[in-house]
């Protein structure tokens, strides 16, 4: 306890008299508040960091106005303000200050406190590292991460003194990568070395920037001491070892994409996969049921413009029934009529296609229409700093997911299922124990198109919603369900999962048009070696 | 050999004789009607036939090829091509190389050796499938040996491997798809999205003068003829009589000995050298040819004029070809709203009601009127049972 004391004494006397500097300090804002006004633009740095080293309450309420080109001063009384226009054109004042809210004036009485944009700049800066010592982690992790990015002196001697109190880890981390990477930039040889070990395993850009920048610096430097050898073997295996977990990293993106796009497929080709695979009609509408989708999407956003948020959730269903009634019709008027005859329901099928993408001309317009995406579905998972995986096509996977499982569960598990599955099997059989062949028929056809319809929902987050978003998907939701195996739901998955991944994983080294053909190409060339798919029926189905 | 000569397919081709000659004849007259009225009467005269209705016709005997085309395979064949657009195209590009080289220096570049779109991007020769393309020989080779070459390798695996029915027509849908986003980009050398147009001159004869194209009208129209009696030849042929059971009952017909992939692979690569003359015909009469021409959509529509013109008669397929092109012009002009509407209706109706087409309504008109002497018009399942029957004997 004794030995204690003079420590506790010690500390209790340093907080005491920081406690007294950032007091005066304090004090002297409102004198420095005072200058803004009669300060030349020269002089106006050194003030305004005179400012922000005061770290009190106010000095947001100051710098931020300032910035925004908001900060004001009285021309009678010399008061710095800042000003907010309302709606009725007045100019509403706030002593910056006492945040005291001042009567409005007209703006021939007030005056701007002139900046520009070094000065913005640079109070960008000094607002980032007063967001260092904020309550709020997230914050503070903002303001490090912009730290990193553009370093200062008074944002680094900050961190230096923060770095022993921070609680939080991610956020210390990020304090000691831009620690080291001061180091690497201006420390001793031994200093460089050690900093350049331990950053080899992070993945932001700025520390490959730094590391490389030290590499060229050695370059040029043709005398070689062993320590500079060293330094220089140690910075580019440093550099190796991050382009090999960023190579790794940007291969796990590229599957991402692909997953996501495999999901597209899945959605557009599973409802087909319904209607063809199980049906055996060739249903080339099926693109327009999507589109039919993605537009009661649309419809609903307009009717309910405060609803935003939910407008997805409420057209699902609703893309279901649209989409499903029109499967009905269409079923019911033509292709009951062309049982057993495909190639006819191929043309017949276009026929309509084409005059549901008229209708929809007609009725909306030929331009492409705007469906806004809901909050939650913007934002990304951040995974590490060159990985973030956006929501938008989480959501598309997990909700493709959704709609095969829960498809896969009426096919299996309900006796519509059962239904569906007796009359692709063995239709006069199935007659026969009294399953009623042409209800299944329009009920089986609606399903598939009602699932269309709730993939066009989907499509609306991603592509451009317009009388052509069918047709865009048209040919690959049949190759899917081909390649797939026609009469597979597994198939199916399998066979959308693949595309899309082949196709994302093309995509980097030969860009998007290119990868397209390939896969196109190569999709023939499988069918020709196995005709009935990845996953062929077997037994008497099969023919 | 006394029964076969009055068998009924052999007094089916007898009647046919006299349709090709008929088809000829209407085609030599109509040919002869519009020069004559195009050349001999002045403008404003009640007979006079204008430059732009001449190229118009052309247009639309372009059309009746290939509807002529597809015709032969999915008509006498039962493959269902949704890629026949693609030959077409490639036919088109062929003519399109040697009309491009012909502008010579008067490109906006005036560079003498390259296309302007080539001078454009930056290339310093050109590559290497260029060579030779202004050479009128070469081309007419082009004209024949892509869309042969093309249909040769795709039938080859494609009937080799007994793809057929619905999985085949998606696959010759998938080819066009992706030959018009390989020809949609720059680097293939086609020009790219723009494609080829600009044409100056053809044989050394303006292409802007009304002569060349009237001429070129004639040479559609002879074209026609010579595609008509080809296939006609063909359709009435023994291989085409093999071809056509083969359209009927694949599986019997392999089992009878035949192989059916021979005959497929054939059939598909003389009705795609078919669709590629359409195509090089028609380039030099609307002046352009673009990736577009390979849009599925395209593909589709020809599949389109033979249902309704008939398929299984080779004159339903012209007839189809020209009745809706001429639809086509009309209604865009008056109401260009209505006319997808109209197109998708006629596709429906058509299939639903005319399940053989214009030609299949005439044939049962007829059929009213003057009902023929044998007890029954052989129809399409009777004539393929007879001709059955006729192969098993031969075998025999």
């Amino acid at each position: 306890m004794l030995r204690l004391f003079p420590l506790l004494l010690f500390f209790v006397m340093s907080f005491n008299a920081s406690a007294a500097v950032s007091e005066t300090q304090q004090s002297a804002l409102p004198v420095l508040v005072e200058q803004l006004p009669t300060t030349k633009l020269n002089k106006m740095a050194a003030l305004i960091e005179q400012i922000a080293a005061t770290s009190a309450p106010q000095v947001r309420a100051i710098l931020q106005p300032l910035m925004d080109g908001d900060l004001y001063y009285l021309k009678s009384s010399k008061r710095v303000v800042s000003v907010y226009k309302n709606e009725q054109k007045q100019y509403q004042l706030t002593d910056v200050l006492t945040a005291e809210a001042l009567p409005a004036v007209k703006k021939s009485a007030i005056k701007k406190v002139r900046t520009n944009n070094r000065l913005r700049g640079k109070i960008r800066d000094l607002l980032a590292n007063l967001d260092l010592t904020s309550a709020d982690t997230e914050i503070r992790i903002a303001a490090l991460k912009q730290l990193l990015d553009n370093p200062n002196q008074t944002g680094l001697t900050a961190v230096n003194k923060l770095i022993k109190s921070e609680k939080d880890d991610d956020a210390r981390e990020l304090m000691s990568v831009i620690l080291l990477i001061e180091q690497l930039e201006a420390g001793s040889t031994a200093e460089k070395l050690s900093a350049a070990k331990q950053l080899s395993n992070r993945l932001e850009p700025t520390v490959k920037n730094a590391l490389v920048k030290q590499l060229d610096s050695l370059a040029s430097n043709a005398q070689a001491d062993p320590e500079t050898k060293e330094l220089k073997s140690v910075l580019s295996n440093a550099i190796d070892s991050i382009e090999q977990q960023a190579s790794v990293f940007s291969l796990a993106e590229n599957l991402f994409f692909g997953l996501s796009l495999g999901s597209v497929l899945l959605l557009a080709a599973i409802g087909l996969a319904i209607t063809f695979g199980v049906m055996g009609v060739i249903n080339m509408a099926h693109g327009e049921m999507m589109m039919l989708g993605a537009y009661t999407t649309y419809v609903i956003q307009q009717t309910f413009p405060n609803l935003i948020e939910y407008s997805l959730l409420m057209a699902v269903p609703a893309a279901f029934l649209v989409s499903g009634f029109v499967g009905v019709l269409i079923e019911r008027g033509v292709i009951r009529f062309l049982k057993g005859r495909p190639l006819e329901t191929l043309l017949a099928t276009f026929g309509i296609s084409l005059i549901l993408q008229q209708l929809v001309r007609s009725v909306f317009s030929p331009l492409n229409r705007q469906v806004e995406a809901p909050q939650w579905m913007s934002g990304s998972l951040e995974i590490n700093p060159i990985l973030s995986l956006t929501y938008n096509r989480l959501y598309i996977i997990l909700f493709a997911l959704m709609v095969f499982f829960s498809l896969l569960m009426i096919l299996k598990n309900s006796s519509l299922g059962l239904h569906v599955r007796a009359v692709s099997q063995n239709r006069d059989m199935a007659r026969a124990l009294s399953v009623k062949s042409s209800w299944v028929d329009a009920i089986t056809f609606g399903l598939g198109s009602g699932i269309a319809g709730v993939a066009g929902v989907a499509l609306s987050q991603l592509t451009n919603v317009g009388p052509n978003l069918g047709q865009a998907y048209i040919i690959d939701s049949f190759l899917v369900v081909v390649f797939g195996g026609v009469g597979n739901l597994w198939g199916t998955l399998v066979a959308a999962m693949t595309m899309g991944t082949f196709n994302k994983i093309l995509e980097p080294s030969m860009g998007p048009v290119l990868a397209n053909i390939i896969v196109l190409v190569s999709l023939v060339l499988f069918i020709q070696k196995r005709p009935k798919g990845l996953f062929p029926q077997k037994g008497r189905s099969a023919e | 050999m006394n029964t076969l000569l009055n068998s009924p397919s052999v007094k089916k081709m007898t009647e046919k004789m006299s349709s090709l000659h008929f088809v000829i004849a209407i085609l030599f007259v109509s040919t002869l009607y519009v020069s004559v009225c195009n050349l001999m009467f002045a403008e404003g005269s009640l007979l006079h036939v204008s430059d732009y209705t001449v190229s118009l016709l052309g247009k639309y005997l372009c059309y009746a090829l290939l509807a002529l085309a597809v015709d032969l395979v999915w008509g006498y064949c039962g493959i269902l091509s949704l890629g026949h657009g693609a030959f077409f195209a490639l036919g088109g590009y062929a003519m399109g190389m040697y009309l491009m080289r012909q502008i010579g220096d008067r490109g906006v570049y005036g560079n003498p050796e390259l296309p302007d779109f080539m001078v454009f991007l930056n290339w310093t020769e050109l590559p290497w499938y260029w060579a030779g393309s202004d050479n009128a020989l070469v081309m007419i080779l082009l004209v024949f040996a892509g869309p042969g070459l093309l249909a040769y390798i795709f039938g080859t695996l494609a009937f080799r491997s007994r793809v057929s029915g619905v999985y085949l027509s998606i696959m010759t849908q998938a080819m066009t798809y992706a030959l018009l986003l390989s020809f949609f980009r720059n680097e293939m050398g086609f020009g790219g999205n723009n494609g080829l147009t600009d044409f100056k001159e053809i044989f050394g004869f303006s292409l802007q003068s009304p002569n060349t194209k009237l001429a070129l009208f004639v040479a559609t129209a002879v074209m026609l003829a010579i595609g008509y009696a080809i296939s006609h030849f063909i359709v009435n042929s023994k291989m085409g009589r093999v071809v056509t059971a083969i359209r009927d009952s694949e599986d019997r017909v392999r089992f009878v000995g035949y192989k059916p992939q021979h005959y497929k692979v054939w059939i598909f690569v003389v009705s795609a050298m078919l669709a590629g003359v359409a195509g090089a015909l028609y380039v030099p009469q609307v002046g352009i040819i673009n990736p577009g021409e390979f849009s599925p959509l395209n593909s589709i529509e020809i599949v389109i004029w033979v249902a309704i013109g008939g398929r299984g008669t080779l004159y339903g397929a012209l007839v189809g070809a020209i009745v809706v092109s001429y639809a086509k012009t009309r209604f865009t002009a008056i109401m260009p709203e209505a006319w997808l509407f109209g197109l998708g209706g006629l596709f429906v109706l058509v299939t639903l009601l005319l399940p053989k087409g214009l030609a299949g309504l005439v044939t049962n008109l007829m059929n009213k009127i003057d009902p023929p002497a044998t007890e029954k018009k052989p129809s399409g399942s009777d004539k393929s049972k007879s001709e059955d029957a006729t192969l098993a004997a031969e075998n025999k």
